[in-house]
């Protein structure tokens, strides 16, 4: 199977889409003759020129309102943020417009927009190292999806552009670069689906994003100490698919949820308090979170280094939750 | 005036007239306490959203505001459907979940009330680039309040209408005051319509209370817009006669500010004029005077007699498919 970046893996998936679709287009800052601040589009404006690639404004909020008016008018828009940060400005259109058309209006309207976004790390500094999937998680009609791989990177985004609702989806900034197994031929990954990204028996560790990739490197090390980890990627936040979790966790009845945000109100404390709901009786220990430093992000590196969780974070959280195995 | 067609004046002095008699009854059915939440009335400003909207048909669109009542009647939307939506009715527009700030009606490119302010400036322009890249000639009328002028998103809207000469006319409602706020307080700008130099589109002030003024900006505007000219700036000044939203004390506007207004009602003008011309007769006039009463009339039995969205309703419409 050939090897695609995380970012091509992106592309293929855009072009596809467009091929197949011609409602579909792309709009953002920079996305056109430039190829996109994360280089994701690039070769794009070439190929489908300026009438499906349209290079807008920097102008968050009449972005995602103009993709939603347009999604409302019949056609597909895929709109890109270049980063979540910057989604604040459009935060008004997207959850008093965005997700609100289909409801609101009594089922009259879809909007099936899609916001690509970044987000990601890096000394960069407080405003331009900040996840934010949360505020977007909380609100109903809206989908978001944090792909961690190429392979669902990939799926994923075709079935956004498909999907009949609105879609914001959320691309890690260290994982552009990343490589992994694409089939040539087409698949789409379902939205709302997790999935078992590393199957194991004594302790599940609940992970997306690159926080996936964290949390594999320490099950290999785990593995060495005879602690066999399962790992499940969430690849979709909302709607969350909290079954496949809650059956990870009745055959392994341990947890360590690992995000790379903030722990308060958290993807981590859903996740925890629906395995409380639905699982109380399967865990044989309390359930333990991984995450950010409650700070803003720092610039310096070593600082920075210490806010984000790393593999070290993870293998003493799961040594803290199999250490009281029973 | 004389050039508009007999059918087109009687059309827009029935539209202003029902515009009118639906918001004095809202006014009246709210002080009963018989409808909930915010209403805020268009009487006074019925002038714009019908010189406007006489131009366009179901194909074109309109975005609209808080006070949106006035727009959908203009462009169309049945007002029994409304009047359901306000007391939250299943047969209103909106199944009754949108209430007076959110509604819209689909099969009347009516892209919705909306309850925040300087909102439809972004989507007016996605319902323009619709019709631009599907090659149609629909236009879209962006109705916005001179509170609204100052928001950002509406600067963004215009900048982005002009660089892509998107079909779209922004119509700004200046009725003096934004909420309480006077316009002269809020706007560093002489006339909100002089920043249409800014985007280097036409920037056009009428008088809000003339249809027929309305109707010939307009006119232009959206004949530029369908020639794939770009968007025109019209700002139409008016006065509201209602306070901000039902309960409003009006503390912040003069009884000598009111009675200018009054004198240069949007209604008595209209019929002074055609009468004048002998355009239509006091007849004519009276007839649709007492139509648009018996309709409100009814749409409030409608309304009333219609029943509440069932409790499992409040679970339906949030997605098309789930998961």
């Amino acid at each position: 199977m050939p090897e695609l970046t995380f970012r091509e893996a992106l592309r293929q998936a855009l072009r596809e889409e467009m091929l197949r679709d011609e409602r579909v287009f792309l709009m953002g800052e920079d996305i056109g003759a430039y190829g996109g601040s994360y280089a994701v589009t690039r070769g794009l404006l070439e190929e489908f020129g300026e009438k499906r690639v349209k290079d807008t404004p920097i102008a968050e909020a009449a972005i995602v309102g103009l993709a939603t008016g347009a999604a409302m008018g019949g056609l597909k828009p895929v709109a890109e943020l270049m980063t979540i940060n910057f989604s604040l400005l459009a935060a008004d259109q997207i959850i008093n417009h965005l997700a609100k058309i289909y409801y609101m209006f009594g089922g009259q309207f879809t909007a099936p927009a899609v916001i690509r976004t970044a987000a990601g790390w890096g000394q960069l500094g407080a405003t331009h190292s900040q996840f934010l999937e949360v505020i977007y998680s909380h609100v109903p009609g809206l989908k978001v999806v944090m792909p961690s791989t190429p392979y669902d990177a990939k799926g994923l985004l075709k079935a956004a552009i498909r999907d009949p609702d609105p879609v914001l989806f959320i691309e890690h900034t260290l994982l552009y670069g990343i490589r992994g197994e694409v089939p040539d031929e087409e698949y789409l990954v379902p939205i709302g689906l997790a999935d078992v990204k590393r199957p194991g028996r004594d302790v599940t560790i609940v992970a997306y994003a690159r926080m996936v990739h964290v949390a594999m490197n320490a099950a290999r090390e785990l593995e060495a100490e005879g602690v066999d980890c399962e790992i499940v990627d969430l690849r979709t936040l909302r709607p969350l698919d909290i079954e496949t979790v809650v059956e990870s966790v009745k055959k392994t009845n341990h947890v360590v949820i690992v995000e790379e945000d903030w722990k308060s109100f958290g993807v981590g404390a859903e996740v925890a308090a629906r395995i409380a709901e639905q699982a109380f009786d399967y865990l044989d220990a309390p359930v333990v979170r991984v995450g950010m430093l409650e700070v803003p992000m720092p610039y310096n590196r070593n600082l920075e280094r210490h806010v984000v969780p790393d593999e070290a974070d993870v293998l003493a959280a799961v040594r803290s939750v199999v250490g009281s195995r029973v | 005036m004389a050039e508009i067609s007999r059918d087109t004046l009687l059309w827009i002095y029935e539209r202003m007239r029902l515009i009118r008699c639906f918001e004095d009854k809202v006014a009246e059915l709210f002080a009963q306490g018989l409808l909930p939440g915010f209403v805020h009335l268009y009487a006074g400003e019925e002038a714009i959203a019908v010189g406007v909207c006489a131009h366009l048909t179901d194909r074109d669109y309109i975005t609209s505001t808080h006070r949106g009542h006035g727009h959908c009647i203009a462009k169309g939307v049945d007002i029994n459907a409304m009047m359901a939506e306000l007391f939250g009715k299943a047969t209103g527009a909106c199944k009754g979940k949108g209430g007076s700030m959110h509604i819209a009606d689909v099969s009347k490119g009516m892209l919705g009330a909306n309850g925040i302010v300087g909102g439809g400036g972004p989507l007016a322009c996605g319902s323009g680039l619709t019709a631009k890249v599907t090659g149609s000639d629909s236009v879209t009328a962006c109705f916005f309040g001179d509170g609204a002028a100052e928001q950002g998103t509406m600067h963004e809207a215009m900048n982005l209408a002009a660089i892509w000469k998107l079909p779209v006319i922004f119509v700004c409602e200046n009725n003096l005051y934004a909420e309480s706020t006077p316009w002269f307080y809020h706007c560093a700008a002489r006339d909100i319509a002089d920043r249409g130099v800014a985007y280097n589109m036409p920037g056009i002030l009428v008088d809000g209370t003339d249809v027929f003024a309305v109707y010939e900006a307009a006119g232009e505007a959206i004949a530029r817009a369908r020639r794939g000219e770009g968007p025109t700036l019209i700002e139409a000044r008016a006065f509201r006669y209602y306070g901000h939203f039902q309960g409003d004390p009006l503390t912040y506007r003069t009884p000598e500010e009111e009675e200018e207004y009054r004198r240069r009602d949007p209604l008595d003008q209209f019929r002074r004029r055609v009468l004048e011309r002998n355009l239509l007769t006091a007849d004519e006039l009276d007839a649709i005077d007492a139509r648009a009463r018996e309709a409100v009339e009814a749409a409030v039995r409608f309304a009333q007699a219609s029943p509440y969205p069932a409790p499992e309703e409040c679970l339906t419409d949030v997605y098309v498919k789930y998961p």
